[in-house]
């Protein structure tokens, strides 16, 4: 097997022996319901995690895309119930708005040379505030538009139900398999997370890939603010509270180093999908306590790290890292 | 450079300092009354001083994380652990010191996990200490199981709303710690290491620095400043509430860091400019709710503060700076300067 995959493999296989054992403790799991319902559940966590996995491939980090999709909730809200406009358009709007939060985002850490930490975490207080001022209460959105969108669903066999939104995660994920590793933008992201200067010194045109990459996430984190507006049918300023740490977290199981220059679109979406696990399986059971959610969320982040060292040390003989006192 | 006594007065930290107290007195002219009352001083100041302490005791620890390269992201989380943990041990009967102490010892815990991972196994400081992150707060809800664990034990509540020498609590332990860890990096070579440990950590450990001891020694005092911290919080509401004690003000304390002009990027590092940026957000913070706006423009401004600050901290604009000091400097008429 290709050595490059290893951890990508290790995710999946982990994914696969802990849903077996789910299965075991619960067998009801077993039904592609529970499948659906995976996928509509965390369709705006996926989405956010497919454009975190770019910025942290490109050695970054985007602490804004949950603020982003709050905002974009209360956008398309206000544009719906207070000017009327067809959801459509709203969501053009909010899209629109959201790459260009992106793209100063990203303008801005290229160009004054700031640590992207410092750049999204202004943005996240940012994005958070302005939704907070648009308006502070929880606004309902009622249109027939968003009626048609919960009402239609794919049938799955065996009963489960594929809705729109799952299917847009699922859209987004094969759009960025493709984006990272079919084109030119996804090597430019690879190279840029391998090592900036070199990538500069190959020609790798860094302020444009920079401003692209954060504007991508961005504007997926507005994505996913769509999603969530469709998901809950409303536009709240304190919705999709602490996203970005799921979605970082989901990036990091699913075997993408935060080094930069290393990582899979596609172990994101076992990330995504083990979280959604542990969620489903502590709802099934029912007599565990919903904060061993973030223990096990924990625990596991931990777990694949250390999986990642030992992997890593063990593929590249040359350098001890584990021991390096 | 010749230094003087008074250079810190002209640093940029101090100005906006001033400023934003200044803008604090033309909304609310009683801004700077002071009155003692109940053998305590009362005003708006001091209320400054009290709510900003908190984020100045977690800004201390984070600030010489910073300084090695690194960041504690789980303070927020170790606040919550602590304030759990001394808040259980009271209701459950245990004498309140040693509930205060196995806090702090619960702290120093925290911070040594995060130690061993950046060490040992050589994670990247802002990964290890998201595992705390996510899992700490779990782990807080864990120990109250879920509610607010209130208390009325008076040595809590003594360090959360007490008063010393008319000063509240939380102010004077804030002080202690800011003057005791200011003369420990100044006053010792410690400050030297732990910057040449955040500037090269492979050139500092052939210079002959036991680096992974040191690292060890700076995330352990991050967590037990974050336990002191949780403490407070936990007195003052008189309760151990999970779910909010100390949620984001990670971020808050990171950004009194960069407002104090600490270096993201390891090396340069000073505790009293930290101390002072928190000082300035709890002056922009108490200046919003006092002048009526609604709060949620508290987030709008801080944003706007750190891009300013990042702006003028920029390269480019110490490049454009100089350009224009420069031309400043060949113009003929003004020859005034020595």
């Amino acid at each position: 097997m290709n050595r490059s995959l290893r951890p990508l493999a290790a995710t999946a296989t982990i994914f696969i022996l802990a849903y077996l054992a789910a299965v075991s403790q619960q067998p009801a799991m077993l039904s592609t319901r529970v499948l659906g319902n995976f996928l509509t559940d965390n369709a705006f966590l996926g989405i956010a995690a497919v454009g975190m996995t770019f910025v942290i491939i490109s050695g970054g980090i985007d602490l804004s895309v949950g603020a982003v999709i709050g905002f974009t909730t209360v956008l398309i809200a206000v544009l719906i119930m207070w000017l009327g406009l067809h959801p459509l358009v709203a969501f053009a709007i909010a899209l629109a708005v959201s790459a260009l939060f992106g793209a100063c985002m990203g303008a801005a850490i290229h160009y004054l040379k700031v640590p992207s930490f410092i750049v999204t975490l202004a943005g996240m207080f940012l994005a958070r505030g302005g939704a907070s001022v648009l308006s502070p209460d929880s606004i309902g959105i009622k249109h027939e538009f968003y009626t048609a969108v919960s009402k239609s669903y794919l049938l799955m066999p065996g009963g489960g139900r594929l809705t729109v939104i799952g299917g847009i995660m699922i859209a987004v994920f094969l759009f960025g398999i493709v984006l990272a590793h079919r084109t030119r933008f996804g090597s430019y992201v690879y190279a840029l997370g391998g090592n900036e200067t070199s990538a500069a010194l190959m020609g790798v045109p860094v302020a444009r890939t920079t401003i692209q990459i954060y504007m991508l996430s961005s504007t997926l984190a507005g994505l996913a603010g769509i999603v969530f507006s469709l998901y809950t049918s409303a536009g709240y300023s304190l919705s999709a509270l602490g996203v970005e740490l799921d979605a970082i977290a989901a990036v990091v199981i699913g075997g993408t180093l935060l080094t930069g220059g290393y990582g899979f679109v596609a172990g994101t979406f076992v990330g995504v999908m083990l979280q959604g696990l542990v969620q489903t399986y502590i709802v099934f059971d029912g007599s565990l306590s919903s904060w061993w959610t973030k223990i096990v969320i924990g625990a596991l982040l931990f777990m694949f790290i250390l999986l990642q060292r030992l992997v890593f040390t063990a593929s590249a003989p040359s350098r001890k890292v584990l021991w390096k006192t | 450079m010749k230094r003087t006594g008074f250079t810190f007065l002209a640093r940029p930290q101090f100005v906006a300092l001033i400023a934003v107290l200044f803008i604090n007195w033309l909304l609310f002219p009683g801004f700077f009354d002071i009155t003692w009352q109940d053998g305590r001083l009362f005003g708006s100041l001091i209320d400054v001083l009290n709510r900003g302490a908190p984020v100045a005791i977690l800004a201390i620890g984070m600030t010489a994380v910073i300084a090695t390269k690194g960041v504690d992201l789980s303070v927020g989380a170790v606040m919550a652990i602590s304030g759990a943990v001394a808040a259980s041990l009271v209701v459950g009967g245990t004498a309140s010191w040693i509930a205060v102490l196995a806090a702090l010892g619960i702290g120093l815990a925290c911070g040594l996990w995060n130690g061993m991972l950046v060490t040992l196994l050589d994670m990247q400081p802002i990964i290890a200490t998201l595992v705390l992150m996510v899992a700490g707060r779990g782990l807080a809800q864990l120990i109250t199981e879920g509610s607010i664990v209130t208390f009325s034990d008076p040595l809590l509540i003594f360090i959360g709303t007490g008063s010393f020498l008319g000063l509240p609590m939380p102010v004077v332990i804030a002080f202690v710690l800011l003057v005791g860890s200011t003369l420990a990096v100044r006053r010792t070579a410690l400050g030297l290491l732990i910057e040449a440990v955040g500037v090269n950590r492979s050139a500092a450990r052939f210079a002959g620095i036991t680096s992974s001891a040191l690292l060890l020694m700076v995330y352990a005092f991050a967590g037990f400043c974050a336990a002191v911290s949780g403490l407070i919080v936990a007195g003052d509401i008189r309760g151990a509430d999970a779910n909010n004690a100390g949620l984001w003000l990670e971020l808050d304390a990171i950004l009194a860091v960069v407002i104090g002009g600490t270096s993201l990027l390891g090396g340069r590092f000073s505790i009293p400019m930290s101390v002072l940026g928190a000082m300035i957000i709890q002056a922009m913070n108490t200046g919003i709710l006092i002048s009526g706006f609604s709060p949620e423009f508290n987030l709008v401004v801080k944003s706007g503060v750190i891009i300013l600050i990042l702006v003028l901290q920029s390269p480019l604009a110490g490049r454009l700076f100089s350009r224009w000091q420069a031309r400043a400097e060949t113009a003929p008429a003004p020859r005034t300067m020595p």
